[in-house]
């Protein structure tokens, strides 16, 4: 136990001390701050305007942004399409990888170019090296990027005042790109490779095993696509074991590299947007609101993963054979990892909408994996998706405002800007698309006998795993409970559009709010202000996102992990 | 109790479809509602499925709908009480219509703005309009409920009358300046009655708000039902029903129109009239109140405080003269130094023959009395200097200094001159009124900054600001400076109420976000403001903020309350659902309720009690505090949130308790 807390503290408090600087860097370079411009990027960057015919100083409305993002992301994702569909064709395929068929391809298209990864193929045998090398890690970076320029946009609504421009979408992506992921994502996989991730463009070494089998350990470009596969909250692993294999996370220390990695940008973020808006209060309100929300989660997940299963145990597997943070639940971990390990990348991954996965989800024990669900089901504000997170905790904060906010006897107002009629359709709109996907992408699938039939578990597991892939496609997490078999066409589809809504209906909307709120004027505080800095605020947060999680939520986990737990502890597995 | 049996046939109305349905809350309830009342006559009918459970659940689903009704209808009823006083005023009145010379008598009901009437003592004034000719005390207490008459009078700023009011005395020749329909009277009755309600902007944004938890409501029970047939745990229609009703928000859904026309009422049971519900909800979010200093801050009155002799004058000489100079002026300001010259022991004299009294004029800007062959003048320094002057005396150095002295204590001097030597300065000084400067305190803790507008100079100003404990100052104040201010209030992000009487205000009067016109003011005020406060009372500003607060506290406290009850009614009804496929997920059971049927029941009763236990509230509408938003928050989260949370565990434990006992399941 002891070991796991210093390990939690360790990470999240670098993560914490990472927050301010991260988040200076980050308001100079979308601020456009010459101080931010170093001399190797900024003619980097007038290059891709030269080539691109970016006017950098031409700005936006909240629509052209919106349009401009969603072509972009449309003809990205049209050319990935073609590319993984004829990759068998194409050079760089030491692996001899066949293309994918069309619906397995539309679903990993949509999966990549929405942030999500949500991989229905194995990493191994459904890309080739030049897929991954190009197609998918062009789209990790533009999809984060993508993630990004919406919560600078955001930022920038309600930094500004009677304007309808929020930005240039082009330059907000280019930026992302070239001064923060690029960087820091080229720094890492070093930091990777120095720890033993591989980094090669060879075809796998075949070697014969002491049995005398031959077996291929493969090979290929790892450790580069790891950076940004953590750093983008992406989640899409090199290999189908993703993080769990040896060669995408080699060390102790690139397992804590890669959660600090995941939480850096998004917790960076909070503290840009309180610059941006004048009030790094206001930054660090939303920073301690997640924060708390995640160690809720992972000390429920630890003492539910190391409580263990006691059928198991009843069956002569003990669970507790030894004491350290290994011991507990250990079916589906890797054991270089252990318990504590696993339960922090567990929670970092699903909190932070990226998806990579150190062990099997759908092995962990009830409460656990309905955990990991409701990081994913809250919306994936725990820090969340790059830029995308903090933008849907930004919506939970303008509803509590307007909920609460009236208690205090004025119009709600959230940083000075009133909550008006048309801020509320949007943010309702918002969350009705992620959360109404998953219901009725879960409902669907209950009572489809063919998405039944592709479930490896029954009763409530079987539940829990349709939820939590239609959680994880709609808050464009990735992760998933493994037993499901995602390759199928119903849910190739049904996830694909799962992502489709999730990602945009949610972007839309943001972007909206971004528009109408930069157009209005700002108040001044004064003491009849309610106040959106402090305990009291981080409180009221906390509570507003776990009861509309809840109320939405509860009734479908009260049938799958809550029911697997009643059952477990009751000596009964479905 | 007849208020509530009044209202039982406006709720019973309202339960017709096409009403509902502009409540998207309610109306999925009524669709409810029939629902399960189907399944019930079917289980009835057939004699399958538990018909007497179904039965009482569509009884509550019923209960709930009439009882979010009777919440509005009573609102609606304390409205029409109102409005039935004021219909009385409108009865057919005969006006004397006034054209090329003569007098014809036409129904009041036919005159049309332009029309010109005479009104006598002893009659109805016929419609709203303007006082071309004569003056005449009028009784407003149709309008006001104040029994005192009141003067109104060609020009000036009182000039306006309102139909349905009485002349008392003289004769008065007015000019109608609104269509049948249109009168003031028309649009009070059409507002108490709510007719004329609009939703406010924020109660839209709510009710957005509202119908989106509805929706994501439907899709968990919608996809709840096919998780169900999943885990082959059957779940009956009407139950699934009662659970949708009991989540969707029903208590602040069925209590939010009630709140907003309460709070309409309760600004008319403060003499306020407001055009607008938006004129209501803006006073709540005021920032800056701009305040009149005379009659708001300061009595009408400034009193005589003090002689100030200037060197070489003895106190009794000055005292003397200047009691000489006020004894024939009436004006409060004459009087008191009449009384402070008594308390010097000059008595009041009779001045016998010889005496011819000055008054004031603006052109002198000076009274006084020639009296035996002398000239005694008090009046503004600059005129009185200048007439000393002009009578080719000279000025003492040290009344300039003398005169500023008073004016740094907020007074205003008076010089007084015998003949031609000035013999010194009466300090006259404006009243603050008592305790209100601990209410500027109050405002100040709430966050709304005080602004005293003023004639006065600055000097002057600033030290009634202070003493008063105002947050600035509008001194030397013309309209255009006025609308200066409020514009650059405006520009810093802030909202700014005002109130007003005179023609030259009605400019600030639009400008501000809450400008409310006195009733006795003119009708170019009382248009340009969007509330008429028929006291007249300046001092209502500050009232006229604390029921717009309090309108949207309530709205907040009870839509907190609405969703924080929703948490127990999951844990009353979850594991009664699953209770028979499930018995482990008794666990979640946390209340211990009888059975399923009992705790499905008793969250649909409380559900529907909790609405009519919350309409006092509603009408009366959520204590306000002046208090810091922090404070209020936290109070405010603790009673309705926390409050909100932990109250349906109980009630819905006692409710389970008497219907078993009951033997109702």
């Amino acid at each position: 136990m002891w070991s796991f807390l210093v390990l939690s503290v360790a990470v999240l408090g670098v993560v914490t001390l990472l927050t301010r600087p991260l988040g200076a860097y980050l308001t100079a370079v979308f601020s456009g701050e010459r101080s931010a411009r170093s001399r190797l990027i900024a003619p980097l960057e007038r290059i891709v305007y030269r080539l691109c015919r970016i006017t950098p100083d031409h700005e936006m409305d909240w629509a052209g942004y919106v349009s401009s993002l969603i072509v972009f992301n449309a003809v990205s994702g049209a050319l990935l399409y073609g590319l993984i569909r004829l990759q068998g064709y194409l050079p760089l395929n030491q692996s001899g990888v066949a293309g994918q068929d069309a619906l397995t391809a539309f679903n990993t298209v949509v999966s990549f170019v929405t942030n999500t990864n949500w991989q229905a193929y194995s990493g191994e045998s459904g890309a080739s090296t030049l897929s991954q090398m190009t197609g998918l890690t062009w789209q990790n970076f533009i999809s984060a990027a993508t993630g990004i320029a919406v919560m600078v946009a955001l930022t920038r609504g309600m930094a500004r005042s009677k304007t309808r421009h929020i930005g240039n979408a082009w330059v907000d992506i280019t930026r992302a790109v070239l001064y923060v992921l690029l960087p820091i994502s080229l720094a890492l996989s070093l930091v990777f490779v120095a720890q033993g991730a591989i980094q090669n463009l060879g075809a796998g070494t075949v070697i014969t095993t002491l049995e005398s089998d031959t077996q291929t350990i493969p090979g290929g470009p790892v450790a580069s696509q790891e950076a940004i596969k953590v750093l983008g909250t992406n989640g899409g692993g090199y290999f189908g074991a993703n993080s769990a294999h040896p060669f995408e996370n080699p060390t102790p220390l690139t397992n804590a590299l890669q959660v600090i990695a995941m939480l850096a940008i998004p917790a960076g973020l909070t503290n840009m947007f309180g610059r941006f808006v004048g009030d790094h209060r206001q930054g660090w309100t939303l920073f301690a609101a997640m924060l708390i929300l995640f160690c809720l989660s992972l000390t429920g997940m630890y003492v539910a993963e190391r409580a263990g299963n006691p059928v198991l145990e009843q069956a002569g597997a003990a669970q507790h054979a030894y004491s350290g943070s290994a011991s507990g639940n250990m079916e589906g971990k890797e054991t270089r990892l252990g318990v504590g390990d696993s339960v922090l990348y567990a929670t970092s991954t699903t909190a932070v909408s990226c998806g990579a996965v150190v062990a099997a989800h759908d092995s962990l024990t009830p409460l656990a994996g309905g955990l990991a669900m409701l990081n994913i089901m809250l919306g994936e504000v725990v820090f969340g998706g790059v830029g995308v997170g903090l933008a849907g905790m930004f919506l939970f904060a303008l509803l509590a405002v307007f909920i609460a906010g009236l208690m205090v006897g004025r119009t709600p107002e959230y940083l000075g800007k009133k909550i008006g009629s048309r801020e509320i359709q949007l943010t309702i709109l918002a969350v009705l698309a992620v959360s109404g996907t998953v219901l009725i992408g879960a409902g669907t699938a209950a009572l489809t006998p063919s998405a039944l039939d592709a479930l490896l578990g029954s009763g409530p597991h079987g539940l829990s795993e349709m939820l939590y892939a239609f959680a994880s496609g709609a808050g464009n997490n990735g992760s998933a409970f493994g037993g499901l078999d995602a390759a199928t066409p119903f849910y190739a589809a049904a996830i694909g559009i799962a992502m489709l809504l999730g990602r945009y209906l949610f972007i839309i909307p943001v972007l909206g709010i971004a528009g109408s709120f930069a157009q209005k004027k700002a108040a001044e505080e004064s003491a009849g202000t309610f106040p959106t800095h402090g305990a009291l605020f981080v409180t009221l947060l906390v509570g507003t996102v776990l009861i509309v999680g809840a109320l939405t939520f509860f009734p479908a986990l009260s049938l799958g992990p809550i029911l697997e737990h009643f059952l477990m502890q009751a000596g009964t597995v479905l | 109790m007849d208020t509530v049996r009044a209202a039982i046939p406006g709720a019973l109305r309202k339960l017709d479809p096409r009403v509902q349905v502009r409540n998207p809350v309610m109306f999925v309830v009524e669709v409810g509602s029939v629902v399960a009342s189907a399944y019930f006559i079917y289980a009835l009918l057939t004699g399958s499925g538990p018909a007497a459970f179904l039965g009482q659940i569509s009884v509550w689903l019923w209960f709930t709908l009439v009882f979010a009704n009777m919440a509005e209808a009573l609102a609606e009823g304390r409205g029409k009480a109102q409005a039935d006083t004021l219909r009385k005023t409108r009865t057919e009145t005969v006006a004397n219509l006034l054209k090329g010379g003569s007098v014809t008598q036409i129904a009041a009901s036919r005159l049309r703005k332009g029309d010109v009437v005479v009104v006598e003592a002893g009659e109805t004034i016929p419609g709203d309009g303007e006082v071309m000719e004569g003056i005449a005390s009028v009784d407003e207490s149709a309008i006001t409920g104040e029994s005192a008459p009141v003067i109104r009078e060609s020009g000036g700023d009182r000039s306006a009358v309102t139909g349905g009011t009485r002349v008392l005395s003289d004769r008065i020749v007015v000019c109608i300046t609104s269509n049948p329909g249109e009168t003031f009277i028309d649009r009070m009755i059409a507002l108490v009655e709510g007719a004329s309600r609009r939703k406010t902007p924020n109660e839209i944004a709510l009710s957005i708000l509202l119908s989106g938890l509805t929706m994501l409501f439907i899709l968990v029970v919608v996809s709840l039902q096919a998780f169900a047939t999943y885990s082959a745990a059957q779940v009956s229609v009407p139950v699934l029903i009662a659970l949708l009703v009991c989540l969707i928000p029903t208590t602040i859904g069925g209590l939010l129109s009630a709140i907003g026309i309460a709070g309409m009422n309760r600004l008319v049971r403060h003499n306020v009239l407001a055009m607008s519900g938006r004129a209501v909800e803006a006073a709540g979010d005021v920032d800056t109140l701009l305040l009149d200093k005379t009659g708001t801050i300061t009595f009408g009155n400034r009193q005589a405080a003090e002689f100030r002799p200037l060197a070489g004058v003895t106190a009794s000489e000055l005292a003397d003269a200047a009691q000489l100079a006020s004894l024939p002026d009436e004006t409060p300001e004459g009087r008191s130094i009449v009384v402070l010259a008594k308390h010097l022991g000059f008595r009041d004299r009779d001045l016998g023959e010889d005496v011819e009294f000055v008054p004031f004029s603006a052109q002198t800007r000076m009274s006084g009395i020639d009296y035996h062959g002398e000239r005694i003048r008090k009046g503004a320094a600059d005129a009185v200097t200048a007439w000393t002057r002009e009578l080719g005396a000279t000025v003492p150095d040290d009344l300039a200094a003398e005169v500023e002295a008073v004016a740094a204590l907020g007074g205003t001097p008076l010089v007084v001159v015998r003949n031609t030597r000035i013999l010194g300065v009466i300090y006259l000084k404006d009243i603050v009124k008592g305790g209100i400067s601990e209410r500027f305190e109050q405002l100040r803790t709430m966050g709304i900054r005080t602004v005293m507008i003023t004639g006065d100079n600055p000097l002057t100003a600033s030290v009634i600001a202070g003493e008063a404990g105002v947050d600035d100052y509008l001194a030397e104040a013309t309209p255009e400076a006025k609308l200066e201010l409020i514009r650059r209030e405006q520009s810093g992000g802030r909202l700014v109420a005002m109130i007003g009487d005179g023609t030259n205000d009605a400019p600030a009067l639009a400008q501000a976000d809450v400008g409310v016109a006195m009733n006795t003011g003119t009708a170019a005020a009382k248009e340009a403001g969007n509330m008429v406060d028929l006291d007249s009372n300046p001092t209502k500003l500050i009232e006229i903020v604390e029921i717009g607060k309090q309108l949207l506290m309530t709205r907040g406290a009870l839509t907190t309350f609405s969703i924080a009850n929703d948490v127990a009614k999951y844990f009353a009804i979850i594991p009664a659902l699953f209770a028979g496929a499930y018995p482990a997920l008794g666990v979640l059971d946390v209340m211990a309720l009888h059975s399923p049927q009992s705790a499905v029941l008793s969250a649909v009763i409380f559900n529907a009690l909790i609405i009519i236990a919350l309409v006092p509230l509603a009408l009366r509408g959520v204590r306000y505090r002046p208090l810091g938003a922090a404070k209020l928050l936290r109070r405010n989260l603790l009673v309705y949130g926390a409050g909100g949370l932990m109250a349906p565990f109980l009630g819905i434990k006692i409710i389970d308790l008497i219907v078993t006992g009951l033997g109702w399941v």
